[in-house]
């Protein structure tokens, strides 16, 4: 039996089948960005920053339009010490959470219906399509009228805005699952809650994150139009209480904080999402 | 073992199968052979219970099939892997319901058998199409069938892959000596493996000729009598033709 595995593979130490198996190519791309990748992502907005600054000291540019970054941080920091940055970070944070668990989860369970069942999309995709293709903020005044100002009306909006990316994505990737597959889970004879659970959700799992990755950055968009609408907490409100207030170095602050946050919870997302895709046979499995 | 009754299969107002009655001793290699759409794929499909025929039945010992039989295995054309599993899981995969030392056992024994113990954690991207086909053969043999349905198992394999692996599935077959149900249009292969050979022509599928391959085993592709072989097979298929292909 030796003989005829060495026809299809170079003799390799068995320790190390996995790795002796990856041509020596693939290992290449795999190795760059690794470690130190991340860096050369870095030198581009660390170059803005710099000529940002610079600009703004010599008085190129108007502090009471675009203060230097060093006092936006500075802003950041005084709000640190007060403790009242925790505050709007904590409640914006909430608030998405909310959204997001709330709009994926119906996500899924619409999704995986429509995905699964032809009668069941027939009834209901068009009605959802119909939904989509409003602009989620008009929603805004119903809601508010529907649910008040506070936080219910502002949680629901920002479910109905993940909702539908991880609704579309899911639906889409179990319709487009390899029915091959599916025969030979029919081969086995497994039952259909069988098939579903081994073959259909581990075949739809890609897909499914890209539905909630593209979701959880909607997710972000509607908490700051429902804090803008009115709310006394959160990133949002420091918006509009910077714009109001003439200070643009809290606008600033809240933007940086938007983005520093939003990265943050997709490299979550990514990251888990990585660990479970590890199987898929993509250019570069990073990302 | 296997009975094919009377099978014909029409898709609309197409007959695909007409009248098929094939019958298969346990432990016998028969090979369906003909030219693409005679709808040898159908038959096999037919078998394995994936699809139903319009008129006729087949038994497998005495059991009509109307679903997949847990008595029959199946390698299709393509290794059908899953690939988020490892090669270890994905052998395991027919046969879950088995109590998780009776699984450990037999996937290590089979994956020992095709040769691939050392894979046995790798993923199914990481394999070459020959090793992902062996991994479907072993995800199929350790359920234990009595019966194996094989459609064009090695077609998408290089010449020497291809050649490989079918000595690699007599001697695998040779352990506990199922049936084979094999379908293909490689001639050579039908002649390397088969101890029948059954001839379909297409439009509508029809058996057109059963050849008993009285070839002494092991058989050796190249020598006269195995040529000789291949020029009956040829003529039973009615592939010549005079016919000029440029017009």
């Amino acid at each position: 039996m030796s003989e005829s595995s060495s026809l299809y593979v170079s003799p390799a130490p068995a320790t190390a089948p996995v790795a002796a198996s990856t041509p020596a190519a693939e290992q290449v791309v795999l190795r760059t960005p690794g470690r130190w990748g991340w860096l050369r992502g870095a030198v581009l907005p660390a170059l803005l920053l710099v000529v940002w600054e610079v600009l703004a000291r010599v008085g190129v540019l108007p502090p009471n339009l675009l203060p230097a970054p060093s006092r936006v941080l500075a802003t950041i920091w005084q709000m640190a010490l007060t403790g009242e940055l925790w505050e709007h970070l904590a409640i914006t944070l909430w608030r998405v959470a909310l959204g997001f668990l709330l709009g994926s989860a119906l996500a899924t369970v619409f999704g995986a219906l429509t995905g699964y069942s032809r009668t069941l999309n027939q009834l209901l995709d068009p009605l959802l399509q119909g939904i989509r293709n409003i602009p989620s903020l008009a929603w805004v005044p119903l809601f508010i009228l529907w649910m008040g100002i506070y936080e219910t009306s502002k949680v629901v909006l920002i479910a109905v805005g993940v909702f539908f990316p991880v609704y579309l994505n899911l639906m889409n990737g179990i319709q487009g699952v390899d029915r091959k597959l599916v025969e030979v889970g029919r081969v086995y004879r497994l039952s259909g809650f069988q098939l579903v659970r081994r073959i259909f959700m581990p075949a739809t799992l890609p897909a499914y994150f890209v539905g909630l990755r593209s979701g959880l950055g909607l997710g972000w968009m509607f908490v700051v139009a429902a804090e803008i609408m009115g709310a006394n907490k959160g990133l949002g409100f420091l918006l509009v209480d910077g714009q109001m207030t003439g200070r643009p170095q809290t606008i600033l602050a809240s933007i940086l904080l938007f983005a520093v946050l939003g990265q943050l919870t997709d490299a979550l997302l990514s990251q888990l999402s990585r660990r479970l895709l590890r199987w898929q046979d993509t250019h570069r499995v990073s990302n | 073992m296997l009975r094919i009754n009377h099978i014909s299969k029409q898709f609309g107002p197409v007959v695909a199968l007409d009248d098929i009655d094939v019958h298969v001793r346990s432990g016998e290699i028969v090979t369906l052979v003909g030219t693409s759409g005679c709808g040898k794929s159908t038959l096999l499909r037919i078998v394995a219970g994936l699809d139903t025929p319009t008129k006729g039945r087949v038994l497998i010992d005495e059991e009509p099939i109307t679903a997949p039989h847990p008595a029959v295995g199946v390698i299709f054309q393509e290794p059908r892997l899953m690939p988020w599993l490892t090669v270890r899981q994905n052998v395991q995969f027919g046969i879950a319901g088995l109590s998780a030392a009776e699984q450990a056992q037999r996937t290590s024994a089979v994956l020992e058998r095709v040769g691939l113990t050392a894979f046995a954690e790798a993923l199914p991207r990481q394999l070459s199409g020959g090793m992902a086909q062996r991994v479907a053969i072993a995800r199929a043999l350790v359920a234990q069938p009595s019966l194996l349905l094989l459609d064009e198992p090695f077609s998408a394999l290089d010449p020497f892959t291809k050649m490989k692996l079918q000595d690699h599935l007599l001697e695998i077959w040779s352990y506990d000596k199922p049936t084979l149900l094999l379908v293909t249009h490689d001639i050579e292969e039908a002649l390397v493996l088969s101890d029948r050979v059954v001839v379909l022509r297409g439009h509508p599928g029809r058996i057109h000729q059963t050849l008993t391959v009285d070839l002494p085993r092991p058989r050796r592709r190249t020598d006269p009598d195995f040529q000789l072989w291949k020029q009956r097979v040829l003529d039973a298929l009615d592939v010549t033709t005079d016919e000029p292909l440029l017009a």
